[in-house]
């Protein structure tokens, strides 16, 4: 009997959550509304079908619970009411299929005038390149990927050269146009996951996959990776700004083009060391790890660590100069910061990088308090 | 017929190396619930973090995706399919078909060492250097192999090498229960006679042979990339900036062929589960299971759909898209069958006589959890609900309500149900109904707010939430709820270990069929059934499983072997 009120009450609890949960869908950003809706009508069916089989329970309980006395029915079959089931059900399948494929059917048609972006993830960075004037987008492979050239394109190819590169968490984009996504991976699976667009899809290395919406509200949207890519998966960060074509066209207009930065991150040395530093452990993908804000993050932060004393896993001290930081690219498991895990890979860089890298390193701390 | 073979003599080869079906079933039930609890810690580890981040120090975040790995990985794998397998499918199948074991005993006895082996390896990974892999346990290439995962050196081989042996483990095991369902029924017992419990757990197996080879040979071609070189998954990579020299390979291969083994595994654990409440439902409400020739009808179209269905999990994967059209299609209508069930279950309720003992509660609990879990299946299935969901909290909310929970729910009423038979005594009741109270209530209270978290968009297999705009504060304290609930059930699971530890020695003696059952093993001269189930002669089969209060009968059950013109008591 008790089962009957607790399935009773478990009913009313499931439909008063419902009812008052502050968490739900958040508001919707882009033009498939469409797919909110297939989920109501799911979840209008779906729910029916709750609440009367828990009450279907809860009241078969109640009317046939053993009683002295009482005996059971005997009716092993009933085709009418069994077959009557099967079409029922049949039918609130098909009520829930049919809208949802003549969604899907519009979810990977994109439009043909979309605007094209294409994302490229690594281990936990973003990084966006937009197409130049020609219009198209220079090919790419990993062979190529190079301090000077952390998105690997192809420097054979004329296409690429006046593409745009936005290697960094933000990502704008224009209000009410269509985009077509193209996804890259450099390393391992990830996914580019944005709540309130609802559309989205996994980034493979070795292949380009691509979803397409049309950004209809502007705003800062997070930007999430959900597709598990490792121990820094939860903290794989970028913003989506939606803005007016016009400020759209003017952040696009500021960011440089293959060409043009393959030539700055190509100084040789004897330019600005922590300069080419900052290129260096940009196409070597650091920051995925180190932030530069002295936050801790996978790896310990940049700022605020050199010429510091660091208290290492054996709880020992050492002062973080040069040498220090050298063994931690070349041999990062020598001497581990402590609370961190051992997850670095060693990195074979000569000498000339890692000292760029140690003085860009040191710069951080200049910057922040104005005494350089 | 005579006794074909003697009863050991020896402690070690009548309880340690044994060869008969029920000692090495005992044998799988604690291995699996054993290596369970670990699961079940390791999954409060994750909750701890979860609900309360930053509060302790020990779970890292490689800690936090090794224990997450594992806790799906032996939950699935080395608990669920291996207890209703090898633990449920051992004991029941020779004592419901009528046979003295099973054909092949030697090999079944085999098939539990091997299982044995795999568990210790799997185990062994906790302790090598880097420790286990925290891959997620669909261990995806290329990040299961790479630097910046948790374990990526031993930690993965090992899992890799554990479940190869499992699998060796589970063949042996899954030749022997087809053959032995096939060739060694009692005469009268046609397969239309079989009670549903058989008929789930012949059909799972079916199926675990042929989805194991699939996961088999993506294991050893994952093994050839990480210590060979080679490049089956593996396209050209640059990895924390350095390039490496795999080439050509392709990651979605892996996913086809994990999920080609992983999709018919949720029903290798469904269908017992399935068969198994058939039989308690049918049981406890006295009444004649309903519909049960469409019951079985559906048991085979589950089993032969769910090797269609797999590329559902691969929605938002970057195949071919034009696929999403046929894997929404097959998925959905694997539900009208999957729905008969319920219907039937339902109906066999009404105008029963409702018994409600701890297995029965069991039982119900199943119907109701299994429900919520199949009709969000319906979300995920039809393929445009399920990209907005994809890798969210729905999908947790999902898999563990249909797969984790409904399924464990049947394992512990069947536990209930037929412990009596196994030990000769009755749990304790009254311990056994906290326990289903506690497990099932909370597992309401840590699974149904989840959909919530999924509809928010948070995404599954974050070791943290924080500074994320659209999660409001109120999410954070949501899921301090569900770690304090999460950690309630764990507990609860120390009343059922205890009452069975207890009741095994000091419970309450139990008569050779306590509950009024019809099936065979019920049937059995002695209880615990003795060496070779049935004395000197095996029982012949008169009628179908399900023959609760027939008219015209003073007692409301007739039994499958009580002879056709026996007196009306």
């Amino acid at each position: 009997m008790a089962i009957a009120i607790v399935l009773i009450v478990i009913v009313i609890a499931a439909l008063a959550f419902h009812a008052l949960s502050p968490w739900w869908l958040t508001p919707l950003a882009s033009n498939w509304g469409l797919i909110d809706d297939t989920l109501t009508v799911t979840l209008l069916i779906t729910g029916a079908v709750f609440v009367a089989v828990n009450l279907f329970i809860a009241v078969a309980v109640i009317r046939y619970r053993h009683r002295h006395g009482r005996r059971a029915a005997y009716e092993p079959e009933n085709r009418k009411l069994e077959h009557g089931l099967t079409w029922l059900t049949a039918v609130g399948i098909v009520a829930m299929l049919a809208p949802g494929l003549v969604v899907y059917a519009e979810l990977i048609s994109p439009p043909k005038d979309a605007l094209v972006v294409e994302v490229v993830g690594q281990q936990w960075q973003w990084a966006y390149r937009f197409p130049g004037e020609d219009g198209r987008l220079g090919t790419s492979a990993m062979r190529f990927v190079g301090a000077d050239n952390p998105l690997g394109l192809n420097p054979a190819d004329p296409a690429g050269r006046d593409d745009a590169l936005a290697v960094g968490p933000e990502l704008h984009l224009p209000l009410g146009r269509p985009v077509r996504v193209l996804l890259r991976s450099k390393d391992v699976l990830h996914n580019f996951f944005v709540p309130p667009i609802r559309t989205r899809m996994d980034m493979v290395p070795g292949m380009v996959t691509e979803f397409w919406f049309t950004p209809t509200r502007a705003g800062r949207f997070d930007i999430l990776c959900a597709e598990l890519c490792g121990v820094g998966h939860y903290n794989m960060r970028g913003v989506m700004v939606v803005e007016p074509q016009a400020d759209f066209e003017r952040w696009l207009a500021g960011l440089p083009r293959f060409a043009a930065a393959r030539q700055v991150a190509a100084t040789p040395p004897g330019g600005d060391l922590a300069a080419r530093g900052r290129g260096i452990a940009q196409a070597r993908g650091c920051f995925g790890c180190h932030s530069v804000d002295g936050a801790a993050s996978v790896g310990p932060g940049w700022r605020g660590l050199f010429g510091h004393e660091v208290e290492l896993a054996d709880g020992s001290r050492l002062k973080a100069d040069a040498a220090y930081i050298a063994e931690s690219i070349r041999a990062p498991a020598a001497k581990l910061v402590k609370g961190y895990p051992p997850i670095m890979p060693p990195y074979a860089l000569d000498d000339g990088e890692v000292a760029a890298i140690a003085a860009y390193i040191a710069s951080l701390d200049g910057a922040a308090d104005g005494t350089r | 017929m005579h006794d074909s073979h003697d009863a050991p003599h020896g402690f070690w080869t009548r309880y340690v190396f044994s060869q008969d079906h029920k000692v090495i079933a005992i044998q799988y039930t604690v291995t699996a619930l054993a290596v369970g609890l670990v699961g079940l810690v390791l999954s409060n580890l994750m909750r701890l973090q979860l609900g309360f981040p930053g509060h302790f120090d020990f779970i890292d975040a490689n800690r936090y995706y090794q224990s997450l790995t594992q806790h799906g990985m032996i939950m699935v794998v080395y608990l669920l399919t291996a207890i209703l397998l090898g633990g449920f499918g051992n004991y029941l199948i020779p004592l419901m078909i009528g046979a003295r074991d099973m054909v092949f005993p030697f090999l079944n006895m085999l098939s539990y060492w091997v299982y044995l082996v795999a568990v210790l390896v799997l185990l062994a990974s906790f302790v090598v250097p880097g420790g286990p892999t925290g891959a997620g346990w669909t261990l995806y290439p290329p990040q299961s192999i790479l630097p910046g995962t948790p374990g990526a050196d031993w930690g993965i081989i090992l899992m890799l090498v554990s479940l190869l042996i499992f699998i060796v483990a589970a063949t042996m095991g899954g030749l022997n229960y087809v053959t032995t369902v096939l060739q060694a029924r009692a005469e009268g017992m046609t397969l239309f006679r079989l009670p549903l419990t058989v008929w789930g757990i012949f059909m799972a197996t079916i199926l675990a042979l042929f989805a194991f080879p699939a996961l088999f040979v993506s294991g050893v071609m994952l093994l050839f990339d990480k210590v060979l070189g080679t490049s089956f998954f593996m396209p050209a990579i640059v990895s924390m900036g350095q390039p490496l020299a795999y080439e050509g390979g392709s990651p979605l291969l892996f996913q086809h062929l994990f999920w080609f083994f992983g999709h018919p595994e949720v029903y290798i654990v469904a269908l017992p589960a399935f068969g198994i409440v058939s039989d308690l439902i049918s049981t406890h409400a006295r009444k004649n299971i309903f519909g049960y020739r469409m019951m079985v009808w559906a048991i085979v179209a589950i089993g032969v759909l769910s090797v269609v269905v797999w590329a559902h999990h691969m929605f938002v994967s970057g195949m071919n898209p034009a696929f999403g059209f046929f894997f929404a299609v097959t998925t959905l209508i694997i539900a009208v069958p999957t729905a008969i069930k319920v219907y039937n279950w339902l109906l066999t309720l009404w105008r029963g006589d409702i018994h409600l003992t701890v297995p029965m509660l069991f039982a119900l609990g199943f119907i109701s959890m299994f429900a919520i879990g199949g009709l969000t299946g319906l979300f995920l299935g039809n393929v445009s609900v399920d990209i907005p969901l994809s890798d969210t909290y729905f999908v947790v909310a999902h898999f563990h309500m249909v797969m984790g929970v409904a399924p464990i729910l049947v394992i512990f009423g069947g536990i209930y149900h037929w412990f009596p038979k196994v030990s000769g005594r009755m749990m304790n009741d009254t311990l056994g109904r906290w326990h289903f109270w506690l497990t099932f209530v909370g597992a309401y209270a840590i699974f149904f707010p989840m959909h919530y978290l999924g509809f928010l968009g948070m995404p599954r297999r974050y070791y943290a939430y924080e500074n994320y705009a659209f999660i409001p504060e109120s999410a954070h304290t949501l899921n301090a709820f569900i770690t304090v609930a999460a950690l309630v059930v764990a507990a609860a699971q120390l009343l059922f270990l205890f009452n069975l530890a207890w009741s095994a020695r000091r419970g309450r003696l139990a008569s050779a069929n306590p509950w009024g059952a019809t099936t065979l093993e019920w049937q059995t001269p002695d209880t615990p059934p003795g060496h070779g189930n049935w004395g000197a002669q095996v029982p012949v089969v008169h009628r179908w499983a399900y023959e609760f209060s027939p008219p015209g009968q003073a007692r409301d059950f007739v039994p499958q072997n009580a002879p056709p013109d026996a007196p009306v008591e």
